[in-house]
């Protein structure tokens, strides 16, 4: 019944017609981002592409093959593939959690798989994306604020956090419970529990602190009083706003940033690389950048709203969202609005997870656009 | 369609509503962060760049060469010589930092404290920060490392400067030495130089009075530097002011005869010109090593310094006071003439002892000397003549006398630590023991004996303003790097042509008569005579009951009760040109050793004639092409 619903949605199309849908202005952006990331890989190297430029290039090349392949699988493939992806997900996140505390190496957030390192707190950002788009899809507006619907999504979103947060990694953890609780919010959630609930986060900060490790809490404490540890983990922040801060309006000029290149920007590939942006470009150069993620975003909220299926509007905001989280706290955290939580700046920080969970989450994006037109019913998902 | 119910649509109103509303929560984020970026880059930015500049730029100073001290024909006094060292980079010694000290000490003497040190200093710094291994190596040993470079990896040989004096202890009084910057220094002087390790001010003497020309003025270099501190390049260079060069008035070679006429003696003296005032030697002895205070001192030295009862660390040249003794008998006569009281018919007749009130004075010539004018009274040194002249004189007309001699003032000559000596007058004594002038210490002032005090400096000065008649006073110092030292106006003395006729008739009889006190040390070689006065001065009074014993003279007592020894002097006898004063503290013997060492050092300096000789500065610098 499924498939013939499905069927009598749209006919399948060749792959040559779905490329010729793919969004290639979207594509030329992100690819436009990403190169804006190479030259700032390029520059903190000291002008060199090794050894962060040339890598990043290639791992953005593999990331663009699997956003147009993505893009070009039916997007009910994807529907159907979401609790399996999900429950995949957990099962390595439990796997790495525990094996993380039996081997007592502290800090475990992947598993290695051969020459491969598998972050299963990054798959997951995608799987509960795709998970909770999939079983929202099936709710009406009044379903959603049902108390005991409403159980499953927040498990489902609770689940992973727990486990996250245990490893321990607090930025994604963040990352995941905006991910799933936007996904909520613009699934209708009725505002009787949106209020209640911020009250309630609010309210529990202070229990919350007590579950926090350590360095976190030192952390924190940093942040509000970076000058307590000026030497230590305050040096990172006051580091950073120096290097943004001497930028000034114009830029200290491409490569001759003195923060980044002398060392004095700590993380300057990853974590930090936005500021050696701002050293070298200034707040033009900032600006620009912002201005490019904020065009990306306005794509991907009105590729969502142009669906004309509650999984492939989901699902687009859901990604969407995702990226927008990963610049909001990267971008707080280097210019010291929020305290340091290791989120790296998606498409220009050097690193390979995050470049294919963004790649993948645009790949996504992409599919609900080359599908937007499929519609997909209501009680379809009940039956796989 | 008939698959999709009517909550579809109400889902995709909420869902486009509630997008919207996320999208300008958006927005908000963006429009935050963009403010905080405007906050950072603009309004904040000029402070960021400092704090950048900060971070990246490491300002070091650099220590300016060390003016010179030359004398009058440049032979340099103090001269910074080249220290050889040699640097550890601990990164560098591949080999590790224990064997490469072990492979040097196969070069050159490494004791356990040094080995010590050196690791210590490793320890304390980055890696990459050279430590000094051994400084003042001898050419030999510089060489030898050199040789064996390409086999000690980290060793890094350098040549600095440091302060050298190559004449030692005869210059140690003029020139002083430097050493340390102590604590104290710091608080008077906010130069950054003071804090360069290492650095060395003046502590004494020229290096002293003059630190601040000499010193120069620090460069600076600017040194970009990572995060770890490790140097990457340098920026800018500014090699700051160069220290002035100081030209003495001092001829080392006049100087150089006086401190070997004046030996192991604890004596001083000093020579110079009568018309200038130029000071051609002066000398203070024992002196000391400048050099070890450069280098740094040990305890045992130091305390062989501070123990020694001849006193090397006093300049007693000006920091000495004496009482003068019978020098102190020619300002007497000049304001005997000046009060006419002495005039050539003015006799006295000496029987050896002179009543006065309850006391009774004597003459150092217990015999007496009969009759005595102005004239044979300076020549013969009679004690009787100056009580009864002083006593019609009055001790205010002596006092004016003596301060036109320049007696109890400062001379103002370009030394630290000068001191004034003592002219005892009514007031001094209100002021000073609340009691009236008795007219019995104007008698005992008139042969320089009781309250009288002067320096070896000033008895020096006051022959040189007898022997020309003018308020010449002792300058040390030419030029100080290019620009000449200022010379007050000469003016004349005020003594009448007949007072000082008088007085260098008698000085130069003192000399040049049989029965003159320095007849038998005159100098003989025609045209070169000299004209003096001598003195003995009590150190301890003799008593009654030693008197009556038979003691006069305090030869035979411990050398610290003996009277000092005086002589000044000035030559040629009828053409001066220079004057000499010597002290020797309890120098009395009848050889008259001082009168000698007056002798020696004038005639040397009449031979040479430095004051004639063309001076090294400007005129040869010139033809060098000075500073350009």
């Amino acid at each position: 019944m499924n498939t013939r619903h499905y069927a009598a949605a749209r006919r399948t199309r060749s792959i040559g017609e779905k490329l010729f849908e793919v969004n290639w202005g979207l594509v030329m952006l992100i690819a436009l981002i990403a190169s804006v990331g190479f030259a700032m890989l390029y520059s903190v190297a000291g002008g060199h592409f090794e050894p962060w430029a040339s890598k990043q290039i290639v791992r953005f090349v593999i990331g663009l093959v699997l956003l147009v392949v993505i893009a070009c699988v039916d997007i009910r493939l994807w529907m159907e593939l979401a609790y399996p992806a999900y429950g995949l997900s957990l099962l390595l996140l439990i796997a790495t959690t525990i094996a993380g505390k039996v081997g007592g190496l502290g800090a475990q957030r992947w598993i290695e798989l051969g020459p491969l390192q598998l972050q299963p707190s990054e798959l997951m950002k995608i799987s509960l994306v795709l998970a909770l788009a999939r079983y929202l899809h099936k709710l009406s507006v009044e379903e959603v604020s049902h108390p005991l619907t409403l159980l499953i999504p927040l498990a489902m979103i609770g689940a992973p956090v727990v486990l996250v947060l245990a490893q321990p990694n607090l930025g994604t953890a963040i990352i995941l419970a905006l991910d799933g609780c936007s996904l909520l919010f613009l699934a209708g959630l009725s505002w009787w529990w949106i209020g209640p609930a911020v009250a309630g986060v609010v309210a529990s900060v202070p229990i919350a602190w007590q579950f926090l490790h350590d360095y976190q809490k030192q952390r924190i404490m940093t942040f509000l009083n970076p000058s307590s540890d000026a030497l230590g983990a305050g040096w990172n922040i006051s580091q950073a706003e120096i290097a943004l801060g001497s930028g000034g309006v114009a830029g200290k000029g491409f490569i001759q940033g003195t923060q980044s290149r002398l060392n004095f920007l700590p993380e300057k590939e990853t974590d930090f690389i936005f500021t050696a942006l701002g050293e070298e470009f200034g707040l033009v150069g900032a600006l620009a950048l912002l201005l490019l993620f904020a065009v990306v975003i306005g794509y991907g909220i009105r590729i969502a709203m142009s669906s004309r299926s509650q999984f492939g509007r989901l699902l687009a905001m859901g990604v969407t969202l995702n990226f927008f989280f990963y610049i909001l706290i990267n971008a707080s955290m280097v210019m010291g609005l929020i305290p340091v939580v290791g989120i790296p700046m998606p498409l220009i920080s050097y690193g390979g997870t995050a470049m294919m969970t963004v790649m993948v989450g645009f790949g996504l994006l992409m599919c609900v656009h080359v599908h937007r037109q499929i519609e997909i019913p209501r009680s379809a998902g009940t039956i796989l | 369609m008939p698959l999709f119910d009517r909550k579809d649509k109400s889902r995709y109103a909420t869902f486009t509503r509630r997008t919207l509303l996320v999208s300008g929560g958006m927005g908000a984020v963006f429009a935050t962060l963009a403010g905080r970026l405007y906050q950072l880059q603009v309004v904040e930015g000029a402070e960021f760049k400092v704090r950048a500049e900060d971070n990246r730029v490491n300002v070091r100073l650099l220590a300016p060469p060390r003016g010179r001290i030359l004398d009058r024909f440049a032979v340099a006094l103090a001269d910074n010589r080249r220290n050889y060292r040699v640097l550890l980079v601990p990164e560098q010694a591949s080999d590790g930092v224990k064997p490469t000290l072990a492979a040097l000490s196969r070069i050159i003497v490494l004791t356990d404290r040094q080995r010590e040190k050196i690791l210590r200093d490793v320890a304390e710094n980055k890696p990459f920060v050279p430590v000094t291994v051994v400084e003042n190596l001898s050419w030999d040993d510089f060489s030898r490392i050199n040789l064996q470079l390409p086999y000690l990896p980290g060793v890094q040989p350098d040549v600095g400067e440091t302060r050298a004096y190559p004449y030692g202890e005869e210059l140690s009084h003029i020139l002083g030495y430097v050493a340390a910057v102590s604590p104290d220094d710091k608080k008077h002087d906010d130069d950054p130089l003071l804090d360069l390790p290492g650095f060395r001010i003046g502590k004494r003497g020229i290096e002293k009075e003059f630190d601040a020309e000499i010193r120069g003025t620090a460069g600076v270099e600017r040194i970009e530097v990572n995060a770890y501190g490790r140097e990457i390049r340098e920026l800018s260079r500014d090699p700051g002011v160069p220290g002035a060069d100081i030209h003495l008035t001092i001829d080392f070679q006049v100087q150089d005869v006086m401190a070997k006429a004046l030996g192991d003696q604890s004596a001083a003296a000093a020579l110079m010109d009568v018309e200038t005032g130029d000071v051609i030697a002066l000398s203070s002895t024992p002196g000391f090593d400048p050099n070890l205070f450069n280098v740094g001192i040990t305890t045992e030295q130091w305390q062989a310094l501070t123990t020694d009862d001849h006193n090397p660390l006093m300049n007693k040249a000006i920091g000495g006071v004496y009482p003068p003794g019978s020098t102190f008998k020619t300002a007497v006569a000049l304001a005997g003439v000046d009060a006419g009281i002495a005039t050539p018919d003015f006799t006295v007749f000496c029987s050896g002892t002179y009543k006065f009130g309850n006391h009774d004075f004597h003459c150092w010539k217990h015999s007496g000397h009969g009759a005595m004018n102005l004239t044979s009274a300076i020549e013969q040194s009679c004690d009787i003549f100056f009580y009864e002249l002083s006593r019609r004189v009055g001790i205010d007309r002596i006092d004016e006398a003596a301060h036109a001699l320049g007696l109890g003032l400062p001379t103002g000559i370009e030394l630290p630590g000068e001191r004034a000596g003592l002219i005892p007058s009514r007031a001094w004594k209100r002021a000073t023991f609340n009691q009236p002038w008795e007219q019995g210490e104007t008698l005992i002032t008139a042969i320089g004996q009781g309250y009288v005090l002067a320096t070896p400096l000033q008895l020096c000065t006051q022959a040189a303003r007898i022997a020309s008649g003018k308020r010449v006073s002792p300058r040390l110092t030419r030029y100080i790097g290019h620009h000449q030292q200022k010379r007050p106006k000469i003016e004349p003395l005020g003594f009448s042509d007949a007072a000082l006729s008088a007085v260098r008739a008698g000085m130069a009889e003192v000399c040049n008569t049989p029965s003159g006190t320095a007849y038998s040390w005159r100098i003989t070689e025609p045209g070169f005579e000299m004209a003096g006065k001598t003195g003995t001065s009590q150190v301890r009074r003799i008593t009654r009951e030693q008197r009556l014993e038979g003691q006069t003279s305090t030869d035979n007592l411990p050398w610290r009760f003996r009277e000092h020894a005086l002589f000044i002097a000035y030559a040629p006898v009828d053409k001066p040109r220079y004057a000499c004063a010597v002290v020797i503290e309890h120098g009395v013997a009848i050889q008259h050793y001082q009168v000698q060492m007056a002798r020696d050092i004038l005639l040397f300096a009449q031979k040479r004639d430095p004051v004639n000789l063309p001076a090294a500065w400007p005129v040869a610098a010139a033809s060098i092409g000075g500073k350009g």
